[in-house]
């Protein structure tokens, strides 16, 4: 029988919305399925794995070097706990994708990424070339099945359940090569772009910084997540937490609107999975209205006026 | 100090990418092929470090078949000082990738090793973390900042909350984001210069890595296509539109 492994997501003191997400496809898989917790205080953490529905066992180490997660402290750890399994989870997330891999060359593995899909145990299918084609990808008997699971495919796994918890201490080496110094997040408190309902974007042609604000503003009104385009970050008008897209974030809300944004190729793939996309462009050839499923062609800086006295 | 940069002939990024009605791949006949433009900016930033003197060498290593030595030669031309090609047909997975990696390092002696934060083709995000590990020593993915002191790198790292800054001690991996620089433009009699350069081809096979637990892939098929949308005339009728469908 499958034995799956994940490796918990968490800041410290909160599991992330992604762990949840990979439990549903490991139960899509099918097997006995483990949740691993390394932190510096694993308690807390490790009762928000247990109440996950679909968890059979929640491992929980405690070390004052997990209080980041750094992927060379803990990849060591995981693979040496991932050896008894089948299959070893994370998501693909930032977190995941820095990590995983390290975890999937200790086992001597190649790591499957982003599994959009579980066609059987040990296949799947995943995004390739920006998501313009999606592969079969399966994993022979004799292999560890490592994996980053894209987490705009799965939805979150439900709670209510109370999984054993058992403590363990570290085995592996830990290396003091890497070294945490600060994390700075800028996105204030702002719905989370990955779990919100409604994203409002804007691209290069807000213009600005502080013409963002309108962005800021209607997003607050709908209770929305605020994200970007690529040349939006570049040009400096918000943060790089907020791209959306192949190399920012994936993102699956139920409503998407993009304004000033023109739907290049590399940010269309981080919104695919959106249930109703609304694009504003002032230009009626702009590559974004072939994939909007409502379309205005319109001056930005008049219509969002507009929509806000509309609503 | 020596620095190898991973250098990935690919698909263009401008390219619409065709699956073939055969399901055996992508369409690539006659297609624009480039470097992989996170690998750009690796060498980019390479270059940077050699021109602080902070690096002394920068050595462009693409592994593939002869086609590669056009990436190389526009590495050349960027200001790479040497080219190695690893020669052979076989896609290799990250795994074997970052073995033939592994394999160069143990031969160069690099303080750094370069390479992009994914191939945009495979998207695997993965080669750089493996050689990193079957190296054991530091990785920095997703850096937008390197800053290098001595035997330390400060590395700035784009992450799903914000900005990570860690330091990570020499040699080290690095992967690069797309905010890390923006790399030069190649001029005419630097591509002169290039064919100068020396470039050496080692057969994969004289480097004896393993090329084990491979992962099949056999089906390629083109994503699910969303149905056709409509256009509206107004602010008001796209806030009814939305209210109809329940999204307001
Ligand atoms: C390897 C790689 C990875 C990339 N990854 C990403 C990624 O993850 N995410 C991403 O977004 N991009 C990514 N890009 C960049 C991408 O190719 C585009 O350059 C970028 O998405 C363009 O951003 P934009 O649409 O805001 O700007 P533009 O293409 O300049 O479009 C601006 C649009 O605004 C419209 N406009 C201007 N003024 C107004 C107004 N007043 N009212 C209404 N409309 C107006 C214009 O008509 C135009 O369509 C990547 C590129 C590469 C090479
Ligand atoms: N065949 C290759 N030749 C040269 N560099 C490669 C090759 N494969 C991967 N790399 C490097 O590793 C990075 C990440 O690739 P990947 O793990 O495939 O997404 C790329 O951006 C390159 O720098």
């Amino acid at each position: 029988m499958n034995k799956i492994l994940i490796i918990s997501e968490h800041n410290g003191s909160e599991l992330s919305n992604s762990t949840a997400k990979c439990v549903s496809c490991a139960i899509e898989t099918g097997g006995s399925v483990h949740i691993l917790v390394l932190a510096a205080d694993a308690a807390d953490i490790a009762a928000q794995a247990a109440a996950l529905n679909g968890v059979d066992e929640v491992i929980s180490i405690n070390h004052p070097n997990y209080s980041h997660a750094m992927a060379a402290t803990l990849a060591p750890e995981i693979a040496a706990v991932g050896a008894d399994y089948s299959h070893v989870y994370g998501p693909s997330s930032t977190y995941g994708r820095d990590l995983m891999p390290r975890v999937a060359a200790l086992l001597g593995v190649n790591q499957v990424a982003d599994i959009m899909t579980v066609k059987g145990s040990r296949s799947f299918q995943r995004p390739v070339y920006a998501g313009n084609a999606i592969i079969d990808v399966s994993v022979a008997e004799e292999m560890t099945v490592v994996a980053t699971i894209r987490l705009a495919s799965w939805a979150a796994a439900s709670g209510g359940n109370n999984a054993t918890i058992s403590s363990r201490e570290t085995t592996a080496e830990m290396p003091t090569h890497s070294r945490f110094i600060d994390l700075k997040t800028e996105g204030g408190d702002l719905p989370d772009l990955q779990s919100a309902k409604r994203v409002i974007s804007g691209g290069r042609g807000l213009g600005s910084e502080e013409n963002f604000k309108i962005i800021y503003a209607l997003a607050s009104k709908l209770g929305a997540g605020v994200g970007a385009s690529r040349a939006a970050v570049d040009a400096g008008y918000v943060p790089n937490d907020m791209q959306v897209g192949q190399t920012g974030k994936i993102i699956s809300p139920d409503l998407y609107m993009a304004f000033g944004i023109s739907g290049a190729i590399q940010h269309i793939t981080g919104i695919k999975d959106a249930g109703t996309i609304v694009a504003i462009n002032k230009d009626a050839e702009a590559p974004i209205f072939e994939v909007a499923d409502i379309g205005l062609v319109g001056d930005l800086f008049t219509v969002i006026p507009e929509i806000e006295a509309a609503i | 100090m020596k620095i190898l940069v991973g250098i990935k002939r690919v698909i263009d990024f401008n390219v619409r990418v065709r699956v073939k009605p055969d399901g055996s791949g992508v369409d690539l006949d006659g297609a624009k092929m480039s470097i992989n433009p996170f690998d750009e900016i690796a060498l980019e930033e390479a270059l940077r470090l050699r021109e602080a003197g902070k690096a002394s060498e920068v050595i462009v290593i693409s592994i593939g078949p002869n086609a590669c030595q056009q990436q190389l030669r526009t590495g050349l031309a960027m200001g790479a000082d040497r080219a190695i090609q690893v020669d052979t047909e076989e896609k290799l997975q990250p795994l074997a990738a970052a073995r033939v990696f592994l394999a160069l390092v143990e031969k160069e002696q690099p303080g750094l090793v370069i390479v992009g934060k994914q191939a945009i083709d495979d998207d695997n995000s993965q080669t750089g973390q493996m050689l990193a590990a079957l190296w054991n020593r530091p990785q920095a993915t997703f850096a937008s900042e390197v800053v290098l002191e001595d035997q330390v790198a400060r590395v700035t790292r784009e992450v799903d909350a914000g900005l990570e800054t860690i330091e990570i001690d020499l040699p080290a991996v690095i992967t690069t984001d797309l905010r890390l620089n923006e790399p030069r433009f190649v001029k005419l009699p630097d591509i002169m210069k290039a064919k100068r350069k020396p470039l050496e081809v080692i057969p994969l096979a004289d480097l004896a890595i393993t090329n084990d637990n491979k992962l099949t892939i056999d089906h390629y098929a083109p994503p699910a296509s969303r149905e056709k949308g409509i256009m509206v005339d107004s602010a008001e009728a796209l806030v009814a539109e939305l209210k109809n469908r329940g999204l307001l």
